[in-house]
């Protein structure tokens, strides 16, 4: 992957690019949100105080996933009435993107993919109401008004002004899993499956003391 | 394990360690009594419940703010200390909180202990405990289909099919620690147990604050107490009592192995059988008519020398005669003829009939073992009660006859292991379902016309 840098238009220092298709970051020295605008990077927020975080993900480390290696470069932080969760953003070394959550540490792979058929709006949706997508049989388990809580790192998209967002989650037979994400006017799919830790040979994880 | 150099961003989570290595623990007194907590998953835990005086603790909270009063009735000391750590399913886990939940079945309650088991790369398990019988739980992510099996709903999970056990209303009744969840006195969820042992299926339904159901599933693997006890360092925890709803039945699988070994010891027998009948002459040696008056002289006669060849083998003897609401005795010796060793044995023939049925039987047969080669002669001495009485009757013998009632006695002595073994598994069955929803008794019939159709 080729190293990338930019300055931070906001302090001037080096920010270093894990993936070239970042369209967002922030700067690890003054904090601020940058976004691409053409060529040039510009500073359209600053991050505020990420919650207190456990999550053994962080931004750097690399894991494999289906025969590909992938690196952490950025994420999205939630909050919610039972807690919070992390969505890791993944560059895969083929250059597809994809996110790994981290809910109170169960894991779930996901990709976004344009809906085999329409999504309905969050206020239509029905707990248990069940969608054929991709040959698998996907029933609504919990949908959720979550508050953006932060963002850190390279993101495929700007993704910094939100405030409630809804998500609908949705589970199939096989722990294969699909989120709808109603942040945008047009509501997103991102389908996966849940994934054991070991499962992804992560590697340059956060060290906790005493484990 | 996470392997290479740290870059732990601790910018953002506070100061690390030496090795750049976050703290997961954290040491505070509880605002409402000053006892003092450690909290062991920072970060993670929404809820830390003082173990003095029962406040419940924002965890996320700097602060540590009482959020609430746990009402509790009863002490409990988890038996796996908080704190503990121990290897289960092949990692390393460590006991952060304990609740205690309760249900009520036909007035009697019933509580189990439930300890919360974190490892801050895996997650969270737990470890329920309920009179000795113990169960590691996880959650589960893919979704279970609906069924039935056997006239129970069921659930199907990769291919697994878990037969419903018991629902129940499940009351958290005492709590200890931290959790991911925020603590409430009195929480109360839908428990609904399917089981497949050593594996049970949980669905457990909450009502969020919003209103809407959440369900969540979980799967528990039963576990016997040494398993804990090794697993966590712990002397003598309490023996199980009764059976649990998803132990595995020590005698099916016993069952299995018995019946394999029946299945082919009888292969053996049925060889041997076959064998014996094969190697067997079965040859006929005399075959003669006689008839018999009382009084008409000596009744007793021999007969001529007849030939007993092959190997060392039995003698069977066909008494057949045309006795008629009377009754006869024969002596019989079969005699060597030379050294004069003799086998003797008695037979009594009666037969009886009237308007109301009959009784006896005309014929009879004798067998006599281990008859050396040689030539013989059978002696008959023929015996009934009247004088007038003309008795017809014939005999034969026969040489080496195929002899079936060892192997059948056999074949019932094999068959009674893999019954007593049966019988057995089958009553721990029924000591099982005697626990659930379908032991006739109480709550069973509420439970099993509503559960067709989730």
């Amino acid at each position: 992957m080729p190293a990338k840098t930019a300055n931070c238009p906001n302090c001037g220092a080096p920010v270093e690019f894990l993936w070239s298709a970042a369209v967002q970051t922030t700067c690890p020295y003054c904090k601020s949100i940058i976004v691409r605008r053409d060529v040039n990077w510009q500073k359209v927020g600053e991050i505020a105080d990420l919650p207190l975080d456990a999550s053994p993900i962080q931004i750097g480390a690399e894991g494999v996933y289906r025969q590909k290696a992938f690196v952490v470069v950025g994420r999205i932080i939630y909050e919610y009435e039972r807690g919070g969760w992390n969505e890791w953003h993944l560059a895969f070394n083929d250059g597809t993107s994809g996110w790994l959550s981290d809910a109170q540490l169960d894991f779930a792979i996901s990709f976004q993919h344009a809906p085999p058929s329409p999504l309905p709006p969050a206020g239509n949706l029905q707990p248990m109401q069940t969608f054929a997508w991709f040959n698998q049989q996907y029933s609504v388990t919990t949908i959720t008004v979550a508050n953006y809580a932060g963002v850190q790192g390279e993101l495929p998209f700007e993704y910094w002004d939100k405030s409630k967002v809804t998500f609908a989650d949705l589970k199939s037979p096989d722990a294969h899993f699909a989120t709808i994400d109603y942040s945008e006017s047009t509501p997103l799919l991102f389908v996966g499956e849940s994934i054991e830790y070991d499962a992804l040979q992560l590697k340059n994880v956060r060290l906790f003391e005493k484990w | 394990m996470p392997t290479g150099e740290s870059k732990a961003d601790v910018r953002l989570d506070g100061p690390g360690g030496p090795s750049g290595a976050v703290a997961l623990t954290r040491a505070l007194n509880c605002p409402n009594c000053g006892a003092s907590l450690t909290m062991r998953a920072a970060g993670h835990s929404l809820s830390i419940v003082c173990d003095s005086c029962h406040s419940v603790l924002d965890a996320k909270d700097e602060n540590y703010q009482v959020l609430s009063q746990f009402e509790s009735k009863m002490r409990f000391q988890p038996l796996v200390p908080l704190g503990s750590r121990g290897r289960m399913a092949g990692q390393i886990w460590e006991v952060i909180g304990a609740q205690v939940r309760t249900i009520e079945v036909d007035g009697v309650a019933y509580s189990w202990s439930e300890h919360l088991l974190f490892n801050p790369y895996q997650g969270f398990r737990y470890l329920t405990h309920y009179q000795g019988h113990w169960n590691f739980v996880r959650t589960v992510q893919a979704l279970p289909l609906g069924s039935s099996h056997m006239g129970k709903p069921a659930v199907i999970l990769q291919g697994e099919t878990y037969t419903h056990f018991q629902t129940a209303q499940a009351q958290t009744t005492f709590v200890v620690g931290e959790f991911p969840w925020e603590v409430h006195s009195g929480d109360v969820a839908e428990v609904r147990d399917y089981i497949a042992p050593p594996h049970m299926l949980s669905s457990e339904a909450t009502t969020a604050e919003a209103g809407a159901e959440e369900i969540t599933w979980s799967l528990s693997t039963y576990m016997a107490a040494s398993e804990i006890e090794q697993a966590f360092k712990i002397p003598r925890l309490p023996p199980p009592a009764g059976i649990f709803a998803d132990q595995p039945n020590p005698y099916a699988a016993r069952a299995k192995g018995i019946w394999g070994s029946f299945g082919l010891l009888l292969l053996a027998l049925l060889v041997a059988a076959i064998g014996s009948i094969a190697l067997s002459s079965n040859k006929e040696i005399f075959s003669h008519d006689y008839s018999f008056r009382r009084g008409a002289g000596e009744p007793s006669f021999v007969t001529e020398p007849f030939e007993l060849t092959g190997r060392t083998s039995n003698v069977e003897l066909n008494l057949d005669t045309d006795i008629y609401n009377n009754w006869a005795y024969f002596n019989f010796a079969l005699i060597d003829q030379d050294n004069n060793k003799a086998y003797d044995f008695g037979r009594e023939v009666s037969y009886y009939t009237d308007s109301d049925g009959s009784e006896g039987s005309k014929s009879d047969t004798a067998t006599i073992p281990s008859v050396p080669p040689g030539r013989y002669y059978l002696r008959v001495e023929p015996e009934t009660p009247d004088a007038a009485y003309d008795l017809h009757y014939h005999l034969r013998l026969r040489r080496d006859v195929p002899n079936l009632t060892f192997f059948l006695l056999a074949f019932f002595a094999l068959l009674i292991p893999p019954i007593i073994v049966q019988w057995r598994s089958a009553a721990f069955e029924g000591h099982r379902w005697m626990e659930s929803d379908y032991s006739g008794r109480g709550a069973a019939s509420v439970f099993s016309s509503s559960g067709d159709d989730d």
